[in-house]
């Protein structure tokens, strides 16, 4: 069994309204040193696989066709294995 | 002519379409469900608003997985009319039907209210009833339309006239101002390459009937009835 | 959990909020010890939020009958007879302290829950309202529940598809602790389809469908988790989770479910979830119920009898069916992507059975949890000590506006908190969806047509606090009165009403007092005005550090019209038009905004009520409105003639020049909340009509000017005292709440 911690981040060409929002109050609370926001999402996934090779093919197509809309978004994982 | 309403779990617009078809039109319409595999031998399909699985993971990303959305893009690709109404045209984003993908409003508020949109193209099956440039009011009801597409995907667009939609102002200017949502190029409205797939942010059900505050969006149904018949 | 013993040692009842004689009283209905899950059940149910038991004793002055009424107090929602065989289903509710709490996700669960008390009557939900209170609009922390409560009562209306159509939003410093949120829906059904929530029918079974359970809003805030459970475990979110995608579908598979004839009783899992839906439901038939919880679909492990008895898991329902039909019932929710399950039967005996894990787990009279059998108290009243005070005031001692600085006033009353357009808030809010609205937001009353009928319903939410404040029972009435005013300035005929009483803490003899007035005051409009009770909700201990709120009794209205088409809205429309008052030109100052605002003032009993001329100025209103001779139509109500007439100009987007001859106050003239009261708008024509059909209701009219130009103008007799732009009027109140709040 293999778990995938999951983000899905919009690419830095997209304007994250959320983001900005985010980066203004910390500003206007004082936190100057906040330069960059960016919201997005964090997933977790628990694949019945019995390799690390298997579980990223289909973690890939998983995020490539679902998770993330590849026009506006990026993603990458972490995998674990964890006990069955 | 014979319209399909797609109903997908959350579609919330969906008999607000059938009642202006069916109703004020007197077309004939069924309500397919999402499971369906078929549209029957519908001539134009409709993806009604509303917020499909509940606007989850990203508004229509869940819905482009119906089975019934494979019958819509071999319908779109035989040239039948495809008509995505806001969260509709979310749904011909996630699918690829139409080019680019919806962000959150600008002010990140839900916004709900009428819009002016200035005809781009008046030369498709939907809009060929307007004048070019002409100024409509249809309704807006969103909290996802800032529609995004990267610099070439956008000149790619302007080219092939595939802007049929923007939002303006009175006096026909698509300003910053009269952008409700930070929509890239004010754009309110796209069709596919080949002419036959349009979506659009705006509602034009909701301004079919002069008792709800105007008729403007009558006229891109009865175009399409118009289309078909001549098409035969 | 502890065991019976333990729990009479412990006192542990004090925690669960009970007090000693209702533990005394619990054991002898069930001649034994409560355990802890039983006494958990009878906390919740016996609790004031479920069982009313300090303004039950109250309800026996409310009129709650009528030819109209088809369901009256009592039921998941009320119902009103509209005509050709419709039925409009309503309620209110209160989700004050859970949006206190978390806004977003308190405002949010507070529209779902009301939407399902609409639909599991039979009827689909057709609009939604609501109320709001709130502190100082430039308080941050206030700004942070106004955002939080607005987005969540839009995002979850919108997202199930239900328009919200009408509303009103306060802010006074009483609120800044204690926020308001009510929220009222409305639904349409024919009559056979109404539907009951009683659990009737021995052997039928007792079915779980919607959403699964798990340990969200057990027992509110009352409860350290460590008293739960004799495990360490985590601490338990108390804040629910809306679902609107699961409510979406959960409306339209118990459509679908009830016309399909096979239910005998559905009601909503609310506060006290599957306790008190099996409980109420059970008693109502005078049946019981015998459930095993091991059957109920759970998303957490290891939830004990307790927390799945009083889990608050949102979107849920029990349903009984006709025994046979459970297939059935498993098919449509399955086909709504749904589960329905079978977790037990309807008895005979009267008892609440429940096993857990093979167990028995509680075991109590179904009808000594319901609000019957529930305690009563009627505590000492006492009229509290600052309306004497109030009341001393003398307005001679006012200085009235001088011409110069009446310009100035009235800029600060239009652009003043609780003036000021609504319009930031409702555009959040999807007003047009299923296609009804013929009039929405930003009017007095929210018109729709429906499908299969000519007849239209106005439909209106309205209370003015402060008044309530300077005199519970009469500003109570007043909020009646103005409701009712507002459905006729629609051209509906009020016909029933819901209420949300939130008042502070019943057990100090002062509110206990106010609570008392305000039922009183209800109850006396309502007789007068032709508009039973249908159906309401009571908050109490809405308090902060000790000072209540003042009291808000909310007024949800149905009004109805025979003509859909022949409704007014506020907007003046044509140039030329004549501007007509219906009612006396005023001097009334007490209670107005203006006094507060200009003066900073709260003084004297409020506006003076007079429930007669109520009804004949608004039947005046609505016949002519029903015989088109009119072109618009207005109350008077916060910042009196001179707001409601720039409201109108501002709505038509067209000027209008006035002028007054009196020998009145200026102040109370121009700005004075005097009621029963009413700008309208005709044409030179109908004039001479609309003067005989006044005369024929014995309802004085003077004429005020007309309407026209750029320009917004008020003569006082010679004297030019409002010149306004129009364009920069809108400007400034279509914007002015975002400035407010600071989000522009």
């Amino acid at each position: 069994m293999w778990k995938a911690e999951i983000h899905v981040t919009l690419k830095d060409a997209v304007l994250d309204p959320q983001g900005k929002a985010v980066r203004s109050v910390l500003g206007s609370l004082g936190y100057s040193a906040v330069e960059k926001v960016r919201i997005g999402k964090y997933l977790e996934m628990v694949l019945n696989v019995d390799s690390r090779a298997e579980a990223e093919r289909q973690l890939d197509e998983i995020c490539h066709r679902v998770l993330a809309n590849p026009v506006i978004e990026q993603y990458d994982y972490q995998l674990v294995e964890v006990p069955r | 002519m014979k319209f399909a309403v797609v109903v997908f779990p959350g579609s919330n617009c969906d008999q607000d379409c059938i009642h202006i078809l069916r109703n004020v039109l007197h077309q004939e319409v069924t309500a397919v469900w999402h499971q369906d595999a078929s549209l029957d031998d519908a001539q134009c399909v409709i993806l009604p608003g509303g917020f499909s699985y509940g606007d989850y993971l990203r508004t229509g990303a869940l819905a482009c997985f119906s089975p019934i959305m494979a019958a819509v893009q071999d319908f779109a690709d035989q040239g039948g009319l495809v008509l995505g109404i806001c969260n509709g045209f979310q749904i011909l984003l996630e699918a690829g039907l139409l080019p680019g993908a919806m962000l959150r409003n600008r002010s990140l508020r839900f916004v709900c209210k009428p819009q002016l949109l200035r005809v781009e193209n008046n030369k498709t099956p939907f809009t060929h009833l307007y004048g070019e440039g002409r100024l409509i009011q249809v309704p807006i009801a969103h909290g996802e339309g800032n529609y995004f597409l990267d610099p070439e995907g956008l000149e790619q667009l302007r080219k092939n006239k595939q802007i049929v939609f923007r939002y303006a102002d009175a006096t026909g200017n698509a300003s910053s101002e009269a952008n409700p949502n930070g929509s890239v190029d004010n754009i309110a409205g796209i069709i596919n390459a080949a002419g036959n797939v349009l979506g659009m942010m705006p509602h034009p059900e909701r301004s079919s009937e002069a008792v709800l505050g105007g008729a403007d969006g009558l006229l891109l149904f009865q175009a399409a009835i118009a289309y078909l018949a001549e098409r035969g | 959990m502890l065991k019976p013993e333990e729990i009479k040692q412990t006192q542990a009842w004090k925690a669960m909020g009970l007090k000693d004689e209702e533990y005394q009283r619990i054991c002898e209905i069930l001649g034994r010890l409560p355990n802890y899950t039983e006494l958990g059940m009878y906390a919740v149910l016996w609790s004031e939020h479920c069982s009313y038991k300090h303004s039950r004793p109250l309800f026996k002055y409310f009129p709650t009958k009528g030819p109209r009424i088809l369901v009256g107090p009592g039921e998941n929602a009320g119902a009103v007879d509209i005509g050709d065989g419709l039925a409009i289903v309503m309620k209110v509710e209160s989700h004050n302290h859970p949006s206190a709490v978390e806004p977003y996700q308190g405002a949010a669960t507070g529209v779902g829950g009301i939407l399902r008390d609409i639909f599991t009557m039979g009827a689909r939900p057709i609009a939604n309202l609501n109320s709001l209170r709130f502190g100082n609009p430039q308080d941050e922390h206030v700004r942070r529940l106004v955002r939080g409560v607005v987005a969540g009562i839009g995002d979850y209306g919108n997202c199930t598809g239900v328009p919200t159509v009408a509303g009103e939003v306060g802010f006074a410093d009483c609120y800044s602790g204690n926020c308001l949120v009510n929220a009222m829906s409305v639904g349409l059904a024919p009559h056979e389809l109404i539907t009951q929530a009683v659990a009737d029918g021995v052997g039928n079974p007792v079915m779980v469908v919607g959403s699964t359970t798990g340990r969200d809003g057990i027992h509110g805030a009352t409860f350290a988790s460590a008293e739960l459970s004799e495990e360490n475990e985590e601490k338990r979110p108390s804040v629910q989770v809306g679902d609107p995608f699961t409510e979406k579908l959960l409306i339209e598979a118990c459509l679908e479910l009830i016309q399909s004839g096979v239910v005998v009783g559905i009601q909503d899992m609310g506060a006290a979830g599957l306790t008190s839906s099996s409980a109420e439901m059970a008693g109502k038939a005078g049946c019981g119920i015998e459930m095993d919880l091991t059957l109920v679909p759970q998303r957490e492990t290891g939830m004990n009898s307790y927390e799945i008895m009083l889990s608050e898991s949102q979107e849920r329902m029990l349903v009984v069916p006709k025994a046979g039909t459970e297939e059935q019932v498993k098919a449509i929710f399955a086909k709504w992507g749904l589960h329905a399950v079978v977790v037990g039967r309807v008895t005979g005996d009267g008892m609440l059975r429940i096993f857990h894990h093979g167990q028995l787990a509680a075991e109590v009279p179904a009808k000594s949890l319901s609000t019957d059998g529930a305690p009563a108290y009627v505590p000492p009243a006492e009229k509290p000590a600052y309306l004497d005070e109030l009341w001393q005031y003398d307005f001679q001692q006012l200085p009235d506006l001088e011409l110069e600085e009446i310009q100035e006033a009235f800029w600060q009353l239009l652009t003043s908190p609780n003036i000021v357009s609504r319009r930031w808030v409702w555009e959040q809010y999807d007003h047009h969806v299923q296609l009804g609205t013929l009039v929405g937001p930003g009017s007095d009353a929210a018109v729709l047509r429906l499908p299969g009928t000519k007849r239209g319903i106005a439909l209106t939410i309205d209370c003015n606090s402060r008044y309530c404040y300077q005199n519970p029972r009469v500003g109570a009435a007043l909020a009646v009165a103005e409701a009712a005013r507002n459905i006729y300035a629609g051209g509906g005929e009020p016909v029933a009403i819901t209420d949300g009483l939130n008042l502070g803490n019943p057990e100090k003899p002062d509110i206990y007092w106010q609570l008392r007035e305000t039922v009183l005051g209800i109850a006396e409009a309502c007789e007068a005005l032709g508009t039973p009770i249908t159906s309401g909700n009571v908050s109490l201990y809405n308090e902060t550090e000790g000072q209540a709120i003042y009291p808000t009794p909310i007024i949800g209205m149905l009004g109805v019209l025979e003509d859909a088409q022949k409704h007014a809205t506020i907007a003046f429309k044509n140039a030329g038009d004549l501007i007509l008052l219906v009612g006396e030109l005023g001097e009334e100052l007490s209670g107005s905004e203006y006094l507060e605002v200009r003066r900073q003032l709260i003084a004297g009993p409020g506006p003076k009520l007079d429930l007669a001329a109520e009804k004949r100025h608004g039947e005046f209103c609505r016949t002519a409105i029903a015989q088109g001779l009119v072109n618009s139509c207005h109350d008077i109500s916060d910042g009196g003639l001179a707001v409601a007439l720039a409201e109108c100009a501002m709505a038509g987007r067209i000027g209008a020049q006035v002028r007054l001859h009196s020998s009145k106050r200026r102040d109370g003239l121009l700005f004075g909340e005097s009621q029963a009261r009413y700008v309208l708008s005709l044409s030179e024509e109908d004039y001479e009509a609309v003067r005989d059909l006044a005369v024929e209701h014995g309802v004085p009219i003077s004429l005020l000017g007309r309407v026209g130009g750029a320009e917004f103008a008020v003569e006082l007799g010679e004297n030019r005292v409002i010149e306004a732009d129009l364009q920069k009027m809108l400007e400034l109140w279509n914007t002015g709440l975002e400035r407010l709040l600071g989000e522009k």
